[in-house]
């Protein structure tokens, strides 16, 4: 099975959404590493961190999308993204399984989604019981646009 | 084309290219010296080289381009014509024209259709002129050849009589496949009286497309006239071209000539075994070295500072090796990557030259230094500013001679450029013995422009005025001319010295000249850094632009922190230095004590500000690593490293630390408005950077900062013996320890001394400081009462010492300083130690 195919998507949780990426855009996926934080930037770059000698920036997903912050003592997770200026993370909630996904089942994210979340959702998979949101992210980590 | 034929090519443009720089130079130093006979010969070999491959490889255009050139050269060799700056200008286009042709090539693969026939043409016109120089009666009559002219220009005026008898010679056009100008390789050089060129080279012949086999077999020159058209690939290591030229001096006879060309044979034979040692990398590899070396130091941080089994006595061991082994590794790959800086000086002869001429000027130009040595990426980012700087003492420094035989200076100007390690970096200094900056004008244009008012203008001391010209947008040019004088330049200069750490200064004295002295860190790739927190985070200053650190503890430390308008500042040595807080300028809370201020007095764009921390940690050896394009644009970081612990820290950029700080907007100059009157003495004198300590007593020492490798403050308790000696571990290993006060010979009188000590506040006994100074058995740490302060001086003969130790005294800031023997004194530390004063004595007598 290649599992590069594009059929094939890493997931994970984020305020309980369902998010997949291609599995071929993730680098891996690694436990939470002490961040240092970038003064004066945007709230979205959650710090760098050092990923084996590389500086890596990580980008706090709750904020890009504009959900509420993280509570409690849970740390979040790395989605290392591979991405033409070298690698940045996404900081997740949850970790899923890499899943297939049948292309038919995909839609176009509907009318009724707005802000922030809508540039970043590419469409929906229709699963059994539930929906996997497709990221879209060149935009999410696109930093110039999500500035705020 | 085939990859043999695909080696060949790339070897011949990289080749060429390096040739040509070569003839720039020699270009510029044989219109100075026209009868430097090998440099003549080294410019004939690389021009007729390129031709022959040129033919060889089918580049036809730029074949007949050098060929018009070779004859020149020729011409120059025999005698036959006199070298004119006419003649140098007409080479150096040249020379430009082949450089193009190369690049073109190297892009494309094939020749430009740009039409060369001009330069052509004027090369053959200058070589036609030449019956004007009555040839040496060792050289063969030049015979017109008018019979010849038509079909080849080039042999048109070259002595005929020998050739005509060379049946090769007439065979050649029948068989030839090219025009007539292209053919004739054998022209005028194979006349020369002079050795064959190329025993005279420098360069180790090539392996693959040798421009000259060591033996040439004496081959039908038939041959020669298009034989890459024809030829197999095997033709190529005979490379025939050029063989011809050997058997030529041996036709004529002339037996004087054969053991020169043996000589400079074996000169070349020397030559090669300098090639044997030393291969081509690939710069691309080196940089992942770099990049490796920087990952291993980072490991060695994280394994130093970690303190698990630390009691291990074999872990200790291997953990101090690995310390060493680390040290020297990033050293010898620093190493592979430093270029000479004289790779870049290379250029300006030849710049220099053809700005002289075009403003009129005369211009020498001197160089010191061409050895130093500095990374290649630093290469790369000074080369511009340097060529600016340049230019500018060209253009704008130096006056046309008749002003300056007005002034009573020689017509002709100077331009010196000089390079030098000091302090762990590269200093350059571009002098010229022009005018000198015009204050007064610098004044107008300045309340011209709006930079500063009237009233600001007046009270401007000149050194001040001076620094105006790094502001953007200010030129003092009378004229704008096509070379600078538009105002943007000394700005961009300063932006891109600084960007890569380094400083730019200037002197001035009105009549006599101009000195720009730059100060260019060894390596970006690695820096040293003071670690600092601020809100939680801990940021590297670069140490570079360090000038000094500062702890204020106690009820006064917030006291004497002042407010001017709302603005803290810090008197500092009777200066007001303006403040920032870090915390404040990163929008982050302040974790500091209220009753502790650390103050990291830093340098940029020649004012000093200082920037108030929560603590300073230690320095360390960091790793410089990029920022993502994202995090780019912010001018606050120069990028991060990974510090010991694993986490990463940002280092700041000083400059955008400044600017966001808004402290170098303020015109305030804290360096003081005495200084240009010293500087107006010492425009000639050598200048050197000291550090000054307080010796026993009330008295002041100086030492020579190149000595100096860190300034250390420890509690007394690090002191250990052995023996009689004195000893401290030091970051990883024993460092002999001496104190001044005991090593020093005190003349005073007990009584006088103590009086001298009473006036001093108390000595802090419990911490001392330590300058630790570099000699090659191992560093020393010198033990001092007090570290005062680091200057730059220009420093006139010394008085002699009044005491043994001492090189001399001499007056550095209005006041008599001792200057330290550092050799004499840290002769009296480690295990061979001599005691000072009878060695000293001995000196003396």
């Amino acid at each position: 099975m290649n599992l590069a195919h594009d059929g094939h998507f890493c997931t994970f949780f984020v305020h309980g959404l369902f998010f997949g990426v291609e599995v071929s855009r993730v680098q891996e996926v690694i436990r939470y590493q002490r961040l240092t934080r970038v003064p004066l930037t945007s709230n979205i770059i959650a710090g760098l961190m050092n990923l084996r000698g590389q500086i890596v920036t990580a980008i706090d997903l709750r904020t890009r999308l504009g959900l509420p912050a993280r509570e409690g003592e849970e740390l979040p997770l790395n989605v290392v993204i591979r991405t033409s200026e070298g690698a940045m993370s996404l900081l997740v909630d949850q970790i899923g399984d890499v899943i297939e996904v049948d292309e038919s089942s995909f839609e176009l994210p509907p009318h009724t989604l707005i802000g922030e979340a809508r540039e970043l959702i590419r469409g929906a998979y229709k699963l059994e019981g539930r929906l996997l949101l497709v990221l879209d992210t060149a935009r999410a980590l696109d930093l110039a646009e999500g500035a705020n | 084309m085939n990859s043999d034929m695909a080696d060949v090519l790339r070897d011949f443009l990289e080749e060429s290219r390096e040739n040509l720089d070569q003839v720039d130079i020699d270009l510029v130093e044989l219109e100075k010296d026209p009868d430097a006979r090998e440099i003549i010969a080294r410019i004939f070999r690389t021009v007729h080289t390129i031709k022959g491959t040129c033919g060889f490889l089918g580049f036809s255009t730029l074949e007949s381009v050098t060929h018009a050139g070779e004859s020149v050269l020729a011409a120059l060799r025999d005698n036959t014509l006199q070298m004119t700056p006419l003649l140098t200008s007409a080479l150096l286009q040249l020379a430009d024209a082949v450089r193009d042709m190369l690049t073109q090539i190297e892009a494309t693969g094939t020749e430009s259709a740009v039409d060369y026939s001009a330069l052509t043409a004027h090369l053959m016109e200058l070589y036609r002129a030449h019956p004007a120089v009555p040839p040496p009666q060792k050289s063969p009559v030049p015979a017109p050849a008018p019979e010849r002219a038509g079909s080849a220009p080039a042999l048109a005026s070259v002595p005929s009589s020998p050739l005509a008898s060379n049946p090769a010679l007439d065979a050649r056009p029948l068989i030839s496949p090219v025009p007539a100008p292209l053919i004739s390789p054998v022209p005028a050089p194979r006349l020369s009286p002079e050795p064959p060129p190329p025993r005279l080279s420098p360069e180790p012949p090539p392996p693959r497309l040798s421009p000259e086999p060591p033996r040439p077999a004496p081959h039908v020159p038939v041959l020669s006239a298009q034989p890459p058209r024809v030829a197999p690939m095997q033709a190529v290591s005979a490379q025939p071209r050029p063989q011809p030229a050997r058997p030529e001096p041996a036709s004529h006879g002339n037996a004087a000539r054969s053991p020169a060309a043996d000589a400079g044979g074996g000169g070349g034979g020397g030559e090669t075994s300098k090639a044997d040692t030393s291969i081509r990398v690939d710069v691309g590899l080196l940089d992942k070295l770099m990049n490796l070396v920087g990952e291993l130091v980072l490991a060695r941080n994280q394994i130093i500072q970690s303190r698990g089994a630390s009691g291990d006595a074999t872990f200790q061991g291997a953990k101090q090796r690995l310390n060493l082994i680390t040290s020297e590794l990033q050293e010898g790959v620093m190493k592979t990557r430093m270029q000479p800086i004289g790779t870049i000086w290379n250029k300006f002869p030849r710049v220099v030259r053809d700005l002289a001429a075009s403003c009129g000027k005369r211009v020498r130009l001197e160089m010191e230094g061409e050895q130093t040595e500095l990374d290649r990426t630093l290469i790369e980012a000074i080369k511009d500013p340097l060529t600016h700087l340049v230019r500018n003492s060209v253009d704008h420094g130096i006056e046309k001679p008749e002003l300056r035989v007005a002034a009573q200076k020689p017509a002709e100007g100077c331009l010196r450029l000089r390079a030098f390690h000091e302090g762990g970096q590269v200093n350059i200094e571009i002098t010229d013995d022009g005018g000198g900056l015009n204050s007064d004008r610098i004044r107008q244009k300045g309340i011209d422009n709006g930079i500063i008012t009237a009233e600001q203008a007046s009270r401007m001391s000149e050194r001040e005025l001076f620094q105006l010209i790094f502001l953007p947008g200010f030129s003092t040019a009378a004229a704008v001319t096509n070379v600078s004088g538009r105002g943007v330049g000394m700005d961009v200069v300063r932006t891109n010295i600084e960007r890569i750490g380094g400083t730019i200064d200037l002197q001035s004295t009105r009549g006599l000249g101009t000195t720009m002295s730059l100060k260019i860190p060894l390596t970006l790739a690695i820096i040293r850094g003071v670690i600092v927190t601020s809100g939680n985070n801990r940021y590297v200053i670069p140490q570079a632009s360090v000038l000094k650190l500062i702890r204020l503890e106690g009820a006064d430390a917030l006291r004497q922190v002042e407010m001017v308008h709302g603005a803290p500042v810090y008197r500092l040595m009777g200066k007001l230095l303006p403040l920032v807080r870090l915390s404040q300028v990163l929008s982050e809370p302040s974790t500091s004590d209220e009753d502790v201020v650390n103050i990291v007095v830093l340098k940029a764009d020649h004012r000093q500000f200082g920037v108030i921390v929560d603590s300073v940690q230690d320095t360390e050896e960091i790793v410089v690593k990029p920022l993502g394009k994202h995090l780019k644009v912010m001018s606050m970081f120069a990028g991060a490293t990974i510090m010991g612990d694993g986490l990463v820290a940002l280092i700041l950029d000083i400059v955008g630390l400044a600017q966001r700080a808004q402290v170098v907007s303020e015109r305030a100059d804290t360096r003081g408005r005495g200084d240009h009157q010293e500087v107006r003495q010492a425009a000639e004198d050598k200048r050197q950077t000291l550090l000054i300590v307080r010796s026993p007593g009330d008295g002041r020492i100086a030492i020579p900062l190149a000595r100096v490798e860190r300034l250390e403050e420890f509690p007394r308790t690090v002191l250990e013996h052995a023996g009689s000696e004195q000893l401290m571990q030091y970051r990883g290993e024993i460092m002999s320890v001496l104190d001044l006060r005991t090593v020093l010979v005190e003349r005073r009188s007990p009584s006088r001394l103590e009086r001298a000590e009473s006036i001093l506040p108390e000595r802090k006994t419990e911490t001392i400081s330590v300058v630790v100074c570099v000699r090659p058995e191992g560093n020393v740490g010198v033990i001092v009462d007090q570290i005062i302060d680091i200057v730059e001086e220009a420093l006139g003969q010394p008085r002699p010492p009044g005491r043994a130790g001492m090189v001399g005294s001499v007056v550095i800031q209005g006041r008599v300083t001792e200057l330290l023997d550092v050799d004499a004194v840290l002769r009296c530390a480690g295990p061979n130690a001599v005691s000072l004063a009878p060695r000293a004595m001995e000196a003396q007598a």
